[in-house]
C-alpha cells in the first residue's frame, strides 16, 4: 500500500521538475496535488484539505518557491508552518475553576477511549499537581464500564462514585458532584457513555448532564484513527455541547493522525492532550509542530530530543563521550547505552520519531521485537568481563561459548559483534565532527538532507545542552 | 440475479419487490447510502465540463467517502481513458462510467469469496476475534453468543481479554444477560491459559460454539501481536483445525489505518473474515469496497446498532445495491429533469 510521507511524495515530484530547468505555475499544480494527496492519504478531511491546499498555494505562488534554490525544502517548509497555524500555534492547557472543584466531562463515541483518558488524566493530575480528583461512573450503558472505572480508580488510589446502572446518568451526576463538593475534590471527572453524535435521545442527555454540572471543560475523545468521518463526529458534539478541547487517543498506532488537523479545522477547539499508551502514564500535552511533522511523516524530533534530555544521564553522557574521544568503546558502554534506549520507550516508537526513518518503506515491514534488545543484551552478558573491555579477543571459538550461553544462534552473534563495531568506528566519527559515514543511512535526495539537517541540528542542541550541564556541574563543584 | 443487472434494472425504472433482508440493511444502512449517493450527485449536480478539476473533485468525492486511496485513483484513471476512449462528456455519460467501473472492481475481486461462517464437522467449532482497542470485539461476541443460543446451539465464551480494565466483567455481564457460561481467570493472567481452559472444557461438555475475546491490540506492538499468535497456537494444538474463523472486528469510521490493521492483524493469525462494527454511526459505506479491493478478506458480520440483535451476516450484494441504487435513479430523474426543463 502507498503510504509515503508528504516528504517523500514531493521529493519525487519536485525530482521530476529538476529535469526541466525552468519551473513553471503548472509545475506548481502538480506539487500542490502531491501534498493534496498525501494529506488525504493521511485521513484529514477533503474540505479541510481543500482549503489548506490554497492556502499554501498562495504562499508557494509568491516568488519566495520558484526562485529558491531547493523548492522542495521551501515547499516542505511552508506547508509545516501552515499545519501548525492551523492546529494551534502552541499547547493550551487544562482550564481550572476559580473555585474547586474544577469539572472535566469526558464524551465521544464508542470505544474511542474516555474511560482510559479520564484514569489517565485524574493520574496525571494527582502526579504532577498532588490533586484529589474525584471520578464519576456516569456509563450505565455499556456492561461492566462502571467496572472497568472502579477497577482504574483502584489502581491509581483515586476514589470513584458511582449509583449501579439503574440511576439516570443525570442523577448520578447530581449525586456525584454533592459528593465531590462535601470531600473538597479539586477535580471532578464525569466519565459518561460513548454514543453517536446523531443519537439525539443520548445527546440530550448529555445536555442535560452539561446543563446541570456547567463543566470547566468538555473533552471530546477521538480516536486518532478514525478517517473522514471525524468531521461530523467533532461537528456534532459541538454543536449540540460546548466543547472545549479534544483528546486524541491511540496515538501510538501507526496512524498518521490527520483526524488532528481536521478536528481543529472544523471545530476550532484545541487539541489538548494525546493518549499514547496502555499504561496510566502515557498521556501527553498536546504539541502543534510535533503532530504536524508526523501527519507529514517527517519524524517527530523534538519529542525524541526531549525524551532523550529526561532519560539521558548527564554524568554517563560525559564519561562516554571521554570513551568515544579515547576510542574506547566497548561492549560495557554498548550496554549501557542500550539501557538508556530502552528507558526511552520502545525501539520502534524511537525509530518513529527520526525523520527519514520515520517513513522508511525498508523499514516500514521490519517489525521490531522489543526483546530484540534483551537478546542482544543477553549476548552481552554472556562475554567474560575482559571480552566486554576487549572485543577483539572475540574467536570463533569464544563466540561459540557465547552463542551457547545467551541461547542464540552463531549467526546472530556474529552480526552482532559486527554492527557493535560499525557502531564503534561510528562513534569515533561523531566525536571527531565527521558525519561522513553518516549520510548513507539517511539515504540521499532531499530527504536524505532534510534528515541530516534535522540531526545536524539536534546534535548542535545536544551540545549546547552539555555544555550548559558541564558548566553546571563546575559551579556545584565549586560550591 | 447479478449484482450489475440489478442496477441496470434499477436504472431502467424497473420495480421489484424488496426482500426482508433488504428492507433492514436499507434502514440499518440509511445513513451510509445517502451519505454516498447524496456525495456523489453533488458532484454530478456541480458538473459542466470533464477537466482536470472535475478528476481532482472525483477523487476528492471517492476518498471522502472512504473507499480507498487505491480505488479512487483506480476509478479516476479509468474514467480518463473513458472519456478519452467514448468521448463521453454528458453528464449520464460519465455517471454511468464511474457506476459501472466501481461495480467492476467490486465484483472482479470478490469472485470466489466465501462469506458464510465455517463450522467444525465435529466437536466444538472455535471463533477466534482480534482487533485494535476499542473496536467492538466483545460486544460483537455478545451479540453471536445471543444468536447462537436462540439457535439452539451450546454456546461457551472464553474471556481472553485479561488486560484492560473491567474487560472480564463485561463479558460476563454478556455471559449473564444472554445465559452462556463464561471461561474466566483473574485480571492479568496468561491469556494463553484462559484458551487452553476455554478449549478443554468446550470439547469435554460438548459445546458447539466457543468464542474467544482477546484485548485489544494495536498491530505494531509486535510482542502484543506474539502474544496473538501464541493464543491461536494454543487453540490449534488442541483442536487441529481450530480456529475455524479468525475474526477482525474493524471500525467503520477507521479512516485508511483499516487496511494497516488487516493487512497485520492477517500476517499474525491468518484472519478468514472481518466484522465492520458501529456501521449505524458512519455516513460511508466506501470502506466495504477498499476492503474488499486491497485485502481479499471478505466482510462477514456487521454491526448495526447496540441491541442485541443488531449484528447481521453482510451482505455485500445488497450493501452494493443500497449504496448505488439512490444514486443511479436520483441521476436518471435529475437527467429527466434537466431534459424537461430544456
Amino acid at each position: 500500500m502507498a503510504f509515503e510521507g508528504l516528504t517523500e511524495r514531493l521529493q519525487n515530484a519536485i525530482a521530476k521538475l529538476r529535469r526541466k530547468g525552468k519551473i513553471s505555475e503548472n509545475d506548481v499544480k502538480e506539487v500542490m496535488r502531491e501534498i493534496r494527496l498525501a494529506l488525504l492519504e493521511a485521513d484529514v478531511n477533503f474540505k479541510v484539505v481543500k482549503d489548506f491546499v490554497k492556502q499554501v498555494r498562495t504562499r508557494a505562488v509568491g516568488s519566495e518557491v520558484l526562485e529558491s534554490l531547493t523548492p522542495a525544502q521551501q515547499i516542505v517548509k511552508i506547508v509545516n508552518e501552515e499545519l501548525i497555524k492551523v492546529m494551534g500555534d502552541e499547547a493550551v492547557p487544562l482550564n481550572h475553576s476559580k473555585k474547586i472543584p474544577t469539572i472535566i466531562m469526558m464524551v465521544g463515541l464508542q470505544g474511542a477511549g474516555k474511560t482510559t483518558t479520564a484514569s489517565k488524566l485524574a493520574a496525571k493530575l494527582k502526579r504532577e499537581n498532588k490533586a484529589r480528583p474525584l471520578m464519576i461512573a456516569a456509563d450505565v450503558y455499556r456492561p461492566a464500564a462502571i467496572e472497568q472505572l472502579k477497577i482504574l480508580g483502584k489502581e491509581n488510589d483515586i476514589p470513584v462514585f458511582e449509583m449501579g446502572t439503574d440511576v439516570s446518568p443525570v442523577e448520578i451526576v447530581r449525586h456525584g458532584l454533592a459528593q465531590a463538593t462535601a470531600n473538597k475534590n479539586d477535580y471532578v471527572f464525569i466519565d459518561t457513555a460513548g454514543r453517536l453524535q446523531i443519537d439525539e435521545k443520548l445527546m440530550a442527555e448529555l445536555a442535560q448532564i452539561e446543563e446541570l454540572a456547567q463543566p470547566d471543560e468538555i473533552l471530546l475523545t477521538v480516536d486518532a484513527m478514525t478517517g473522514q468521518n471525524a468531521v461530523e463526529v467533532a461537528q456534532g458534539f459541538n454543536d449540540q455541547l460546548n466543547i472545549t478541547g479534544v483528546v486524541l487517543t491511540k496515538l501510538d498506532g501507526d496512524t498518521r493522525g490527520g483526524a488532528a488537523l481536521s478536528i481543529r479545522a472544523v471545530t476550532g477547539k484545541p487539541i489538548k492532550f494525546i493518549g499514547q499508551g496502555e499504561k496510566m502514564d502515557d498521556l501527553d500535552v498536546f504539541y502543534p509542530d510535533r503532530m504536524a511533522s508526523r501527519i507529514l511523516g517527517m519524524g517527530d524530533m523534538l519529542t525524541l530530543i526531549e525524551k532523550a534530555q529526561r532519560d539521558y544521564d548527564a554524568e554517563k553522557a560525559k564519561k562516554l563521550e571521554e570513551k568515544m574521544r579515547e576510542n574506547t568503546f566497548d561492549f560495557n558502554d554498548f550496554l549501557d547505552q542500550m539501557n538508556q534506549i530502552q528507558n526511552m520507550g520502545s525501539l520502534q516508537d524511537i525509530i518513529k520519531m527520526i525523520p527519514g526513518l520515520a517513513n522508511n518503506p525498508a523499514l516500514k515491514n521490519a517489525n521490531i521485537d522489543p526483546k530484540d534488545m534483551e537478546r542482544t543484551k543477553a549476548i552481552v552478558y554472556s562475554m567474560t568481563k575482559a571480552e566486554r573491555e576487549n572485543p577483539d579477543l572475540l574467536n570463533p571459538s569464544r563466540r561459540r561459548r557465547i552463542a551457547a550461553g545467551s541461547g542464540r544462534p552463531i549467526q546472530e552473534v556474529n552480526r552482532m559483534i559486527k554492527q557493535f563495531k560499525q557502531m564503534r568506528d561510528m562513534m569515533s566519527k561523531v566525536s571527531k565532527g565527521n558525519f561522513g559515514g553518516m549520510e548513507q543511512m539517511f539515504g540521499n535526495g532531499m530527504g536524505g538532507r532534510l534528515a541530516k539537517m534535522s540531526m545536524n541540528r539536534m546534535v548542535r542542541k545536544q551540545k549546547k545542552l552539555k555544555q550548559k550541564r558541564m558548566k553546571q556541574l563546575r559551579r556545584k563543584g565549586r560550591r | 440475479m447479478g449484482l450489475f443487472d440489478k442496477i441496470k434494472r434499477a436504472f431502467t425504472g424497473e420495480q421489484q419487490a424488496p426482500s426482508k433482508e433488504e428492507t433492514h440493511y436499507e434502514n440499518g444502512l440509511k445513513k451510509s447510502r445517502q451519505g454516498f449517493g447524496a456525495k456523489l450527485n453533488a458532484l454530478f449536480a456541480n458538473f459542466r465540463t470533464v477537466d482536470e478539476d472535475f478528476f481532482d473533485d472525483l477523487e476528492e468525492t471517492l476518498i471522502e467517502a472512504d473507499v480507498g486511496y487505491d480505488i479512487a485513483l483506480k476509478i479516476s484513471d479509468a474514467l480518463r481513458d473513458e472519456v478519452k476512449l467514448e468521448n463521453a462528456k454528458s453528464k449520464e455519460e460519465v455517471s454511468n462510467v464511474i457506476i459501472n467501473k466501481l461495480v467492476e472492481i467490486y465484483e472482479e475481486e470478490g469472485k470466489d469469496e466465501d462469506r458464510r461462517l465455517q463450522t467444525a464437522a465435529a466437536g466444538p467449532t472455535v471463533y477466534f476475534f482480534v482487533g485494535v482497542n476499542g473496536v467492538g470485539k466483545t460486544t460483537t461476541i455478545g451479540k453471536l453468543a445471543h444468536r447462537y443460543q436462540e439457535q439452539g446451539q451450546k454456546v461457551l465464551l472464553a474471556a481472553a481479554d485479561t488486560f484492560r480494565a473491567g474487560a472480564i466483567q463485561q463479558l460476563e455481564k454478556w455471559g449473564e444477560r444472554v445465559g452462556v457460561p463464561v471461561v474466566s481467570k483473574g485480571p492479568n493472567s496468561d491469556p494463553a491459559a484462559v484458551v487452553y481452559d476455554a478449549v478443554q472444557k468446550a470439547k469435554q461438555e460438548d459445546y458447539d460454539i466457543l468464542l474467544v475475546d482477546t484485548a485489544g491490540r494495536l498491530q505494531n506492538k509486535v510482542n502484543l501481536m506474539k502474544e496473538l499468535e501464541k493464543m491461536a497456537r494454543v487453540i490449534a494444538r488442541e483442536i487441529p483445525e481450530a480456529p475455524h474463523e479468525v475474526l477482525l472486528a474493524l471500525d467503520a469510521t477507521t479512516g485508511q489505518n483499516a487496511l494497516t490493521q488487516a493487512k497485520q492483524f492477517k500476517e499474525v493469525t491468518n484472519v478468514t473474515g472481518i466484522v465492520l462494527t458501529k456501521l449505524d454511526g458512519t455516513a460511508r459505506g466506501g470502506i466495504v469496497l477498499a476492503i474488499r479491493n486491497e485485502l481479499h478478506i471478505p466482510v462477514k458480520l456487521v454491526g448495526l446498532g447496540e441491541q442485541m440483535d443488531d449484528l447481521r451476516d453482510f451482505n455485500p450484494e445488497e450493501f452494493v445495491y443500497g449504496l448505488f441504487k439512490g444514486l443511479v435513479v436520483d441521476s436518471k430523474t435529475e437527467a429527466n429533469d434537466d431534459s424537461d426543463s430544456e
